[in-house]
């Protein structure tokens, strides 16, 4: 069966049309299927739906999504309360401990997302991957820094993803490779985004896995449960009317 | 002694100016010496076999044991001679008349 790739993290100016025309474009003729673009909390419903249109004309499903940023847990919380109904895909940057730990533990976060830069604030540890690996959250990494960083920068950056990698394999903790870029030279087959995390140490089949069924899996649920037919985990109304 | 077994890759390179063949190959060599350095560049007995300037695909060979290692380089390479760049394997195959088969496919 043919695998249909996502790529859960382009980062595009919605407002710059004819760019994110551009890059949509090339990102369907490198084989995607599914890609995710973060929005602003403030957007408006028709700026999302403009986007939609575009993906559509480019032949490429798209899912809305949303990077929060909190300082707190009760931010967190509060974000979570306030935008889970109105994006298919939550991501959140964890920048501290509290947060780190909140957002593995919730059932409604997608994605963990962890300073690129800053070795000394992933969190991604055992504590973390465990709340993680019974929340359903996944491990996001994406893949420019790997293109963009050179010497020391880039070796510090490999080092900590193959520790985290090999957390993430130890707990069951899901892994999305998304590409980080906003531009469409950067943007690479999702062959070849399997091929870079060899460089961390996954094996074939879980990067595959990582750039195909895992982020597939996510947008999945989330329109199931988004869904006006969705009850509850497992229930939902396949019929309605009289004749029931 | 065991015989070596080699792999053909079909490469398209993705750049605003048309690089050199030598241009092409020391950014090639470049990225596999950052990441796996001059031992590891050793191993894949890289050779240029065909470089198409109207269709801006190449054809790279390389040992079986290094497929991977060559394709996470390629996947790296973000300029070809101070140009913009990225090359992407359109297909793999162990004899050239197959590759070729593939990539007309």
């Amino acid at each position: 069966m043919r695998k249909t790739f996502a790529d859960l993290h382009l980062r595009l100016n919605v407002r710059d049309h004819a760019t994110a025309l551009r890059v949509i474009t090339k990102a369907a003729a490198l084989g995607y299927r599914l890609i995710a673009v973060p929005f602003p909390p403030e957007t408006h419903r028709d700026e999302v739906t403009k986007l939609k249109a575009v993906c559509s004309e480019a032949k490429i499903d798209f899912a809305s999504r949303i990077d929060l940023r909190p300082r707190t847990q009760n931010e967190l919380m509060h974000q979570l309360r306030r935008l889970r109904r109105k994006f298919e895909v939550i991501c959140v940057a964890c920048e501290n401990k509290e947060v780190a730990r909140q957002a593995a533990k919730d059932h409604r976060v997608d994605l963990l997302n962890f300073p690129l830069l800053d070795f000394r604030r992933r969190f991604f540890d055992r504590a973390e991957a465990e709340l993680a690996s019974n929340s359903l959250a996944a491990l996001e990494i994406d893949i420019k820094p790997l293109l963009v960083l050179e010497g020391p920068a880039r070796i510090r950056f490999l080092s900590s993803l193959r520790r985290e990698a090999a957390i993430a394999r130890k707990f069951h903790v899901p892994l999305v490779i998304s590409s980080g870029v906003s531009e469409a030279k950067l943007l690479r087959r999702p062959r070849e985004m399997a091929a870079l995390t060899f460089l961390f140490g996954l094996d074939e089949a879980s990067a595959l896995k990582a750039v195909s069924h895992n982020p597939v899996a996510i947008v999945k649920r989330n329109r199931e449960k988004l869904s006006a037919k969705f009850v509850a985990p497992g229930i939902r109304v396949i019929k309605e009317g009289k004749d029931c | 002694m065991k015989r070596v077994k080699r792999r053909y890759l079909a490469l398209q390179v993705d750049s605003d100016g048309l690089p050199s063949q030598k241009e092409f190959m020391d950014a090639v060599w470049n990225a596999v010496t950052k990441l796996y350095g001059e031992y590891g560049a050793s191993l894949t007995s890289m050779a240029l076999i065909d470089y198409d300037v109207k269709k801006n695909t190449v054809v790279i060979r390389t040992s079986l044991a290094t497929v991977d290692l060559v394709r996470t380089s390629l996947a790296s390479i973000t300029s070809v001679a101070d140009k913009e760049a990225a090359v992407h394997v359109l297909a793999v195959s162990g004899t050239i008349k197959a590759l070729r088969n593939k990539v007309r496919e």
